[in-house]
């Protein structure tokens, strides 16, 4: 074992007895040990948030494709692209209900907490993780990158908590179909 | 006398309902008569002995308007905060129920706090939980189903709206008073304050600080608070506490995730001479220096293995200005029935006749 982080109190007292211990483990995670692309994202977040709006555009005027296929038969493609294309942007989860553009970009379910509305009081001086010591906090940087934002304020919303049964379902489709439906009720009532 | 914050029929019953107030318990009684209140935490015991919680309970009593039972506090294994609070309600004691996300999910949480409700718990504090990696169990699985946020908003809902996070209707809402952490001496510092501000929306209504040791950082925060006008939605509690010696200080702010320790105040205790003495001392400095800070209304009191040590600070800080919060009295006929009990044992010969006289005719 090399040397034990510091914040943590009972590893440190293991990894002092001389047992034993795998590097890099944690309990939610193996570590991963490059953030550089996911960090990457938040400093560019403005521009994601201009092109998630443009691309979510998009995906509403497809709406009629993906009525005629039917929303059931393309789900499992677009998770496929969606799991891939945010798992190498954000370190997506796919948790099934993006808040990306709430939290700057920084995808809140990295957090070891999978907390949604905020950094937990455990954030260490230099801005990393209580948890896991050698990742940037979460919500350290959700905060920088909503700085850039134009809808920054976005991450003052208190999220719901997470739906499990939503889990490795598309976001993407679930936003299209909502804003679809919306688009039609208006459409009713004008 | 009985004290004016307690039920004439019981201590352990609730109080009468007053305007405005969301609970029947003491310490939003305390809070919202603008008076300065003062908590403490108490130590949980690895034991199944409800005694071990009575004794620890005594030490505050006269001096505090809420104990705080926490979950798992670090991580570790204790009497959980529920089986806590069910026997310090029995008491009378207004204890604030912690509930940490780690353990538990949803349907548990909500399922607890009707049974806290039930059994007399006024005031609950909603919390994320540190990770299971600072505890003794770090192969544990985290359960984070909720945030301290989300919790907050749970609980809110199931009071004023007296539902479940389901929709599903409650035919008595729990009446809590609701609390909320705060750490303003972790990163990302500017956010702090709008974090407070979302526990606000959520449904905090007192917070209770991290240990405060840095009071300029403090008051730098508070400021903050004040400009966004959140220290007249909220109750903000500070938390402070006394450190045994610079040694343990050294250990805390190494090991213990988010606890934030200047050095100049690791200095000051290396230097003195008497170390436990001075740490005591540094403590009732920093509660008279955030006592006059504009919008703080208490202090949390974490003496952490020394319990004892709270009457004495809270005593010499002065804070309560000669207010006796709520104590435990021996009820008055406690000594009567132990007087009988031991003549029964004794084998004395007991005339029922005459006592029956004496009960129906001089009660007490």
């Amino acid at each position: 074992m090399a040397d034990p982080k510091p914040g943590n109190a009972a590893p440190a007292k293991k990894a002092a007895t001389g047992a034993y211990t795998p590097a890099g483990v944690s309990p939610n995670r193996r570590a991963r040990h490059k953030y550089t692309v996911r960090l990457w994202a938040v400093r560019h977040s403005r521009f994601f948030e201009w092109f998630y709006n443009r691309f979510a555009a998009a995906f509403l005027l497809l709406h009629p494709v993906w009525k005629l296929f039917g929303y059931e038969r393309v789900e499992r493609p677009i998770t496929f692209v969606e799991r891939h294309v945010k798992g190498f942007l954000f370190d997506c989860r796919m948790c099934g209900q993006c808040a990306l553009s709430s939290t700057g970009m920084s995808c809140p379910m990295n957090c070891p907490k999978q907390l949604r509305n905020g950094p937990c009081g455990g954030v260490r001086a230099n801005g990393n993780c209580e948890v896991e010591p050698d990742m940037p906090c979460v919500w350290v940087q959700a905060w920088k990158g909503s700085q850039n934002m134009v809808n920054g304020n976005a991450i003052m919303n208190v999220q719901k908590p997470v739906n499990q049964s939503l889990r490795e379902t598309s976001s993407w489709l679930r936003v299209t179909a909502e804003a679809a439906a919306a688009r039609e009720t208006a459409g009713r009532d004008a | 006398m009985a004290h004016f914050d307690e039920n004439p029929l019981g201590p352990h019953l609730p109080l009468d309902p007053l305007p405005g107030h969301s609970s029947l318990g003491r310490l939003e009684r305390v809070l919202r008569r603008g008076e300065f209140a003062v908590t403490a935490e108490l130590n949980p015991p690895d034991s199944a002995n409800p005694e071990d919680v009575y004794e620890r309970a005594a030490i505050f009593d006269g001096w505090v308007d809420g104990i705080n039972a926490v979950d798992a506090s670090g991580a570790n294994c204790h009497m959980s905060s529920v089986g806590i609070c069910a026997l310090l309600t029995r008491m009378g004691y207004a204890p604030i129920m912690q509930i940490a996300c780690r353990d538990k999910n949803r349907i548990a949480i909500q399922g607890d706090v009707l049974g806290a409700a039930a059994m007399g718990v006024c005031n609950i504090m909603c919390l994320t939980g540190d990770g299971v990696q600072a505890g003794d169990q770090p192969g544990a699985k985290p359960v984070f189903d909720l945030d301290c946020m989300s919790l907050l908003e749970t609980v809110r809902i199931m009071r004023d709206n007296a539902k479940f996070l389901s929709g599903r209707k409650l035919t008595t809402p729990p009446k809590v008073f609701l609390g909320a952490a705060i750490n303003p001496f972790a990163p990302p510092y500017d956010f702090r304050p709008y974090r407070l501000a979302k526990k606000i929306e959520a449904g905090a209504q007192f917070v209770q600080s991290q240990y405060c040791f840095d009071v300029p950082m403090f008051r730098e925060y508070m400021k903050k608070v004040r400009d966004l006008g959140l220290h007249e939605k909220c109750y903000i509690l500070v938390g402070v506490g006394p450190m045994a010696s610079a040694k343990t200080a050294k250990w805390i702010r190494s090991n213990v995730p988010g606890i934030h320790i200047p050095d100049q105040i690791i200095a000051r205790l290396e230097g003195a001479q008497d170390q436990k003495k001075e740490g005591k001392q540094l403590c009732i400095d920093i509660i008279n220096e955030v006592k006059e800070i504009e919008g703080v209304s208490g202090i949390h009191v974490m003496a952490y293995r020394q319990e004892e040590y709270v009457a004495e600070i809270v005593h010499e800080s002065g804070v309560l200005k000669g207010r006796k919060p709520w104590t435990r009295e021996p009820n008055p006929v406690d000594s009567l029935v132990a007087e009988r009990l031991e003549e029964a044992r004794a084998g004395k010969e007991q005339n029922q006749q005459e006592m029956a006289e004496i009960a129906a005719h001089h009660p007490h």
